[in-house]
């Protein structure tokens, strides 16, 4: 295990200079995620606010290659690049071992990308592919998708006077992921970089697809302060609302568990987004939310093998 | 193969067989009718060996086109195909892949895009994707989709084009009729399109590109208007590769092909295999002393206006056969651009419009007679009565 020092010193893929908010946890998990490869990278990004804030030409913030195509078509685009390499290295044109990796956000995965992405996982191609998820199309100005949690606002699931906020459950994508019998599949949170890293790596190691499940805290989008990011990714696992946990070869596995595990309410109190849940009269939403927590945080447990 | 062959193929089978002689290094197709023949025929080439190339089985073709675009990224010579819906679901990314300057060739069999859905052929699908910056060229037979698809790769490769080509030829009609073509043996075809040389590559780890970046106002014009500018040298690049191309089969390709055209004073213009029945009614109908003749072109992006026009300027009427439809009232595509080509003219032939052989409708030489007899009228009238007209329609 590298030690933070080391991790420290690790050369940049993704540098300064970009136009990533302050606080944005998107870029950190590409930072970190990308120290685990131990080789050079190409790095496929669906649209999405990392991808516009971080190549607007004539500018780049990205050391390796680097390829966007459309918002629905990373894993596909990635697979053909895969795919050029596969077939040049076997033709003697390509001598490098090179690592591929995927960045897509929530929108970009767990909904407009989602096809194309089960398409590559079971096609098998060698890539990692990273979702940063923060709960909402914030590049559009922060519109629900199928991971923004139940309850919380969002400009296309208002609170207003017969809505309270989103409706329905997030979609359990790094399950559905796992489903397709990949050999590695994982949820992470920046604020457990160790655990991120050990991920990160077995995920670059893995004879075939690979695939990490970014909690990545939008300070917009969520409505808090921007040096909480890291608080917020800490207690969403501490309150059990974003496990840590990974499937390799099918064997599920809980990496980390909580001491004590916290209220919901602690995680959902520092962020505007779901302001409204707090007010009187919203207590059974409040209760059924904490309800659920529950229930996904016991069937984990009980489906991990340690 | 070693030699040189005269072959018996269906249009899909000649297709696939470019395929396996450009040897591409990536394929990523999606099966659809009628093209399907032409990625199964593919497969087998991969399960027996045949070919160097990775063949991404993806799940769409959405991904068919994006992944291809990704292979191309990569300095790959990449390749999918399609029709019809499956040209629809690839629009968004037909654009990025013009616009990221990937030399792709893509085989279209042209088939109905649905509303409702139809199998046979008509030209709505690459109709539809005349603005997407790619460069069309269309077949009329077997042999000139094959020959066409080696030409193309040279055409897309050139470093002054560097543009995706669409290589069309009609549904059911070409792709699963026999006929008899020949064939370059696969040193003359691994010969003529040569190595490739990419402009960039997302594997050259040590040569770090941004493909595919936020471009804001401040460059996406210029970017545009180079694109426009490779579209226009690729006027020189088609005709070039065509005349090399003859050298080495006696086989020589333009913009356009005419057919009994010099003295012509009643024309057809029509694209593909519609082309091969005209021919035989212009024989015919010349036969019986009449002056009549066939304009086929055979590149319509970009679009060969000059051209056009000295071939057509001394016709006294002529008839443009579109197998599509604008619903701008104002006839199909190929109509409006001709007619447009002609604005400047000195001489302006009468010109007339007929929309034809949706969803397959079958267009015999009946129908063609009719539309010769038309014009003979419009010639005697010295005007065009009905400027757009369907063809053996059920009104
Ligand atoms: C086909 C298509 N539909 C819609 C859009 C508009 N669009 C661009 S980014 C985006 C949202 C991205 O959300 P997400 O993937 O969660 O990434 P984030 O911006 O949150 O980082 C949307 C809706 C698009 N670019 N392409
Ligand atoms: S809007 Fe949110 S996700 Fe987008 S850059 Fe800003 S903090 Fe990051
Ligand atoms: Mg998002």
């Amino acid at each position: 295990m590298a030690t933070l020092r080391e991790l420290s010193r690790m050369p940049e893929v993704l540098v300064p200079g970009h136009r990533m908010c302050a606080g944005c946890g998107a870029p950190i998990v590409v930072r970190q995620v990308l120290r685990a490869a131990h080789a050079p990278v190409v790095v496929a990004n669906a649209t999405g606010c990392l991808e516009v804030s971080t190549t607007i030409y004539p500018f780049t913030s990205w050391q390796s290659p680097w390829i966007h195509t459309a918002f629905e078509s990373a894993a596909a685009s990635l697979s053909g690049v895969e795919a050029a390499y596969r077939s040049l290295k076997r033709q003697g044109k390509i001598s490098q071992d090179i690592k591929f990796v995927a960045f897509g956000g929530d929108g970009g995965t767990y909904d407009i990308g989602l096809q194309s992405l089960s398409g590559a996982l079971e096609r098998g191609h060698k890539m990692v592919y990273v979702c940063y998820d923060n709960g909402a199309y914030m590049n559009t100005g922060i519109q629900r998708s199928s991971a923004t949690p139940k309850g919380a606002e969002t400009t296309t699931s208002p609170v207003g006077k017969v809505q309270p906020g989103k409706r329905g459950s997030r979609k359990d994508l790094t399950k559905i992921v796992a489903a397709h019998n990949i050999p590695y599949a994982a949820q992470v949170s920046p604020a457990h970089w160790n655990d991120l890293y050990a991920k990160a790596e077995k995920a670059f190691a893995a004879d075939g697809p690979a695939f990490l499940n970014a909690i990545a805290p939008c300070p917009r989008g969520w409505r808090y302060d921007s040096s909480d990011t890291i608080e917020l990714c800490r207690l969403a696992v501490d309150t059990c609302f974003w496990p840590l946990y990974e499937v390799e070869n099918g064997k599920i596995r809980v990496t980390y568990k909580p001491k004590e595990k916290k209220p919901l309410v602690e995680f959902l109190k520092r962020q505007g987004r779901f302001n409204h849940l707090l007010r009187p009269g919203n207590e059974g939403l409040l209760e059924e939310l904490q309800q659920e927590v529950d229930r996904q945080w016991e069937d984990l447990l009980a489906q991990s093998e340690s | 193969m070693g030699s040189r062959q005269h072959v018996a193929m269906t249009g899909n089978e000649a297709v696939a067989h470019a395929m396996r002689q450009i040897n591409p290094d990536v394929v990523a197709a999606y099966p659809i009718t009628p093209q399907t023949d032409i990625v199964q025929f593919f497969s087998q080439f991969v399960a027996d060996g045949m070919v160097k190339t990775e063949f991404v089985t993806v799940e769409s073709e959405h991904s068919a086109m994006s992944a291809t675009i990704g292979a191309a990224a990569s300095g790959a010579r990449a390749m999918t195909a399609t029709s019809s819906q499956g040209l629809a679901l690839m629009w968004e990314m037909l654009h990025i892949a013009s616009g990221y300057r990937l030399p792709i060739v893509m085989p279209v069999v042209n088939r109905t895009l649905s509303g409702p859905i139809n199998i046979h052929c008509d030209h709505s699908d690459t109709m539809g994707a005349l603005t997407t910056g790619w460069i069309q060229l269309y077949s009329e037979s077997a042999q000139e989709a094959y020959d066409n698809m080696i030409q193309a790769v040279r055409i897309a490769e050139h470093p002054d084009v560097r543009l995706p080509v669409m290589v069309c030829q009609d549904g059911f009609i070409t792709s699963h009729g026999i006929e008899s073509l020949e064939v370059l043996s696969d040193d003359e075809v691994a010969q003529f399109i040569g190595e490739y040389k990419p402009a960039y590559s997302v594997l050259d780890v040590d040569n770090p590109v941004t493909v595919g970046p936020l471009v804001l106002p401040d460059y996406l014009f210029e970017m545009k208007f180079q694109q426009a500018k490779a579209m226009e040298a690729s006027r020189r690049v088609i005709l070039e590769v065509g005349k090399e191309y003859a050298r080495l089969t006696g086989r020589e390709y333009g913009f356009l092909e005419s057919y009994k055209l010099e003295d012509a004073e009643r024309v057809i213009v029509v694209l593909s295999s519609t082309a091969g029945t005209t021919r035989a009614v212009v024989d015919e109908l010349r036969r019986k002393g009449e002056k009549v003749g066939l304009l086929k072109p055979r590149v319509i992006r970009p679009f060969p206006a000059s051209e056009l026009r000295d071939a057509l300027s001394h016709a006294r009427a002529v008839a443009i056969l579109d197998r599509a439809e604008t619903f701008s009232t104002q006839g199909g595509p190929l109509f409006c651009e001709i007619r447009a080509a002609f604005y400047d003219a000195p001489k302006r032939p009468l010109m007339r419009n007929y929309i034809f052989g949706l969803g397959g409708r079958d267009v015999g030489t009946s129908q063609i007679e009719s539309v010769f007899a038309d014009l003979a009228e419009d010639v005697a009238r010295g005007s065009v009565k009905t400027p757009v007209s369907y063809l053996d329609v059920r009104e």
